[in-house]
């Protein structure tokens, strides 16, 4: 405790933002491992990893670096189906799945981060709200490449069409790996949660040393004022650039994550249409623009939520999305805010009255 | 100040309402098992409930909950009754697989599910792993029945789009032939290819394949104008009958008659609100059930699905309906009971599943193979006078 307090500031939290996941992957475990988790909660662990740490890279674009992006999904597609890909293709290759899994993250992600790169270099030159709208078309641009994108192997190699599977010209022994609309079947399921729990904490780890790092205080400075971070000769283009890239690349192992714990991967609006990122908006949002912590608990909130509230059934979406608007209100009203601090106040005397 | 402190107490009142609903019903579903000693077949389905493909998860519901409740007032299964829970998978592969572990938390035996058929390739993984049997009444996707625990009641895409093909090249209805389909749709494209394969067997020459998507399919001018420049004499429509009936609309602005042709999507065409039903005069397609049908075991489910839902019920409706009469009969055929856990149904059912023969509103004599096939013959229906028509 006494060291506790010796810690800096900065690193008091993100220590408690660690500790948190490692308590709740903790619990969880042994939770597990008793049998005392519902099927259902079982099969969301996997899920709400990816959903964890799409959460957490939105954050660094909306909360750091202070641009608004609406085609996180889009990035998430990226990396989802360039994994998926890799992961089908070499299933017989890389029997291993550990090995296989670990190959499908780094080329999800870095086929997210490059795409990051692409959208990046235009239209972080400009000033304004001009990468909300260039994501935003990214987004649905790359959900319907995915559905007329057909590619399929045989023994001469890949072939290549969008038009349908038929022009491929597969021979005999030729597979489709990705059909069109009906995407990619049979990704092998290598996600577990012991892996999404890992990446939580490399994304969290990388997000956050970023952040105080002497790169993140240049990222923020722009967010802040960008006249007077170029006045001290910050390069804002390059430090934009970084701080998006990144977090699209981490938005791509959300997406690798997502794929294999699927048998099918389908781009549909519902899963990588400009809802699904403004879902993840939502994630940033709700738990506080620029608070790490806060997008975990409000990405696990909101992911559990429609879930938990099945047994309404034909009430549930009416009433998630009641208790949606509720906690934004409860979280950023000013009235509300001033009522908790008041509130909250009133209960740290009480605690210090008591001891 | 006072006014800060009521608002906040609302809502909190109304948070935990919420919660308390929640719980509610969940006590209602508890007291209904508690009711009928436990010894309940447990029937799982899955579908939309929301979003935009809602209307095909609520026919399934209905189709099914009408079974259910037939069966039941009948005496139920070897006696025993059946509960029937339907979650909602909002046509996502993810939410299904979430529905899907609900249902598990509450004991499902069997799955009548999923409606569509990207979740339910999804489900179908886990299914496997769990030795779930699952009978899907409307997932088409070659797919969805993969492993030996799947069936289906519908037919699958490749047959549709190959029986079209076979019918039109047989009865000589054109030589040109153009296609418009929803290439963002599985069941759209799925079709389309199966077709396309077969027209090269059929001598029928493909002169236009036209697309759209899920997100544009409110002009079809563009389609089909190049049909008509291209001189087709038969437009396959391989999609649902909500654009088709537009489809239909704009090819008569056009003064383009060809030939139209659907698929079982087409079924229900005539109830869109504000079509004129004289445009849809000789659309033929092939469908599994025509609610207009002299037979009297589906004017008797038409009339009763009418009276408990209203509207007429669809192809959907009838696949789901027949979809709980054939785990009946298997489950009949299986001398299962109800204590038994899911993964024994399962494995007598494999094997059940193929020995039975119901008499369906989709077919007579519906067989499944171990594949998981259906093996049921299409009817071609042909609109004539504003009305369907079986063609013999």
């Amino acid at each position: 405790m006494i060291n506790m307090k010796k810690i800096n500031k900065t690193t008091r939290s993100n220590l408690t933002t660690y500790a948190m996941i490692l308590v709740m992957f903790l619990v969880m475990q042994t939770l597990v491992s008793t049998g005392n988790v519902s099927s259902l909660l079982q099969g969301l662990l996997v899920p709400l990893c990816a959903y964890i740490i799409l959460a957490v890279s939105l954050n660094l674009t909306v909360g750091i670096l202070g641009e608004l992006s609406l085609g996180h999904a889009g990035f998430m597609c990226v990396g989802a189906f360039s994994s998926a890909f890799f992961s089908k293709c070499m299933a017989d290759v890389i029997p291993v799945a550990g090995v296989r899994y670990f190959f499908a993250l780094c080329i999800g992600a870095a086929a997210a981060g490059l795409c990051g790169v692409l959208v990046g270099i235009p239209v972080l030159r400009l000033k304004g709200d001009y990468l909300a709208i260039v994501t935003l078309a990214f987004g649905e641009i790359i959900k319907n490449v995915m559905n007329i994108l057909f590619i399929g192997k045989d023994s001469a190699g890949f072939h290549f069409s969008t038009k349908d599977s038929r022009s491929l010209g597969l021979l005999e022994d030729g597979e489709v790996i990705i059909n069109g609309p009906q995407g990619i079947t049979g990704t092998p399921k290598d996600s577990t949660f012991l892996i999404g729990v890992i990446l939580i904490f490399v994304t969290l780890f990388i997000v956050l040393n970023l952040i105080h790092s002497r790169s993140g205080r240049a990222i923020m400075s722009i967010r802040d004022n960008r006249i007077a971070a170029e006045s001290v000769g910050i390069n804002i283009t390059k430090y934009k650039l970084m701080a998006f890239s990144i977090s699209a690349a981490l938005a791509g192992v959300a997406g690798v994550t997502y794929a294999h714990n699927l048998a099918n991967l389908t781009a549909q609006p519902k899963n990588f249409g400009y809802n699904m990122s403004i879902m993840i908006l939502v994630f940033v949002v709700l738990g506080g623009i620029g608070n790490i912590r806060g997008s975990v608990i409000a990405a696990v909130i909101l992911t559990l939520l429609p879930e938990l509230l099945r047994g309404l059934s034909d009430y549930r979406m009416l009433i998630y999305a009641v208790v949606l608007i509720a906690m934004m209100l409860f979280n950023w009203s000013p009235k509300a805010i001033e009522w908790r601090e008041k509130h909250m106040a009133r209960f740290k005397r009480n605690n210090k009255k008591e001891a | 100040m006072r006014l800060k402190k009521a608002v906040s107490v609302t809502l909190m009142a109304v948070m935990s309402l919420s919660l308390l609903a929640g719980c509610g019903s969940e006590g209602q579903q508890g007291s209904k098992e508690g009711g009928s000693d436990g010894a309940v077949f447990k029937i799982g389905g899955i579908g939309p409930a929301t979003g935009s493909a809602a209307v095909y998860g609520e026919a399934v519901k209905n189709g099914a909950e009408l079974a259910v409740k037939e069966i039941n007032e009948a005496g139920g299964i070897n006696g025993v009754q059946i509960e029937f829970n339907y979650q909602d998978d909002e046509n996502d592969a993810e939410k299904a697989v979430n529905a899907y572990n609900t249902l598990k938390d509450w004991d499902m035996q069997m799955l009548l599910g999923t409606v569509t058929s990207g979740p339910c390739v999804a489900v179908g993984e886990v299914a496997q792993e769990d030795n779930m049997f699952m009978l899907t009444p409307s997932g088409t996707a070659v797919e969805c029945v993969k492993y030996d625990n799947a069936f289906r009641v519908c037919f699958s895409d490749p047959m549709q789009g190959l029986e079209s093909a076979k019918y039109i090249g047989e009865n000589h209805l054109a030589t040109k032939v153009a296609a418009i389909y929803d290439s963002s749709d599985v069941y759209s494209t799925g079709i389309y290819q199966a077709f396309a394969e077969e027209a090269e067997n059929q001598n029928l020459e493909i002169v236009a394949a036209e697309a759209f998507t899920g997100e544009s399919k409110s002009d079809f001018s563009v389609q089909l104008q190049k049909a008509k420049d291209a001189g087709a004499e038969l437009v396959f429509l391989p999609f649902y009958y909500s654009e088709a009936s537009l489809v239909l609309k704009q090819a008569a602005g056009m003064s383009y008659s060809p030939i139209f042709f659907g698929c079982d999507g087409m079924d229900g065409i005539l109830a869109v609100e504000g079509f004129d039903a004289n445009l849809a005069n000789d659309l033929i397609f092939l469908s599994p059930f025509t609610p207009t049908s002299d037979d009297e075991m589906i004017q008797k489910f038409v009339g009763d699905f009418e009276s408990a839902y209203g509207g007429t019920p669809n192809q959907f409706a009838a696949d789901a309906y027949d979809g709980i009469y054939a785990i009946k009969a298997a489950l009949e055929e299986a001398n299962a009971t109800p204590d038994m856990s899911a993964s024994d149904i399962c494995e007598a059912m494999k094997t059940a599943m193929t020995a039975i023969e119901i008499d369906g509103v989709t077919a007579k004599g519906l067989k499944w193979e171990a594949s998981g096939e259906p093996s049921k013959e299409p009817m071609v229906v042909k609109i004539a006078d504003g009305n369907y028509a079986v063609v013999e």
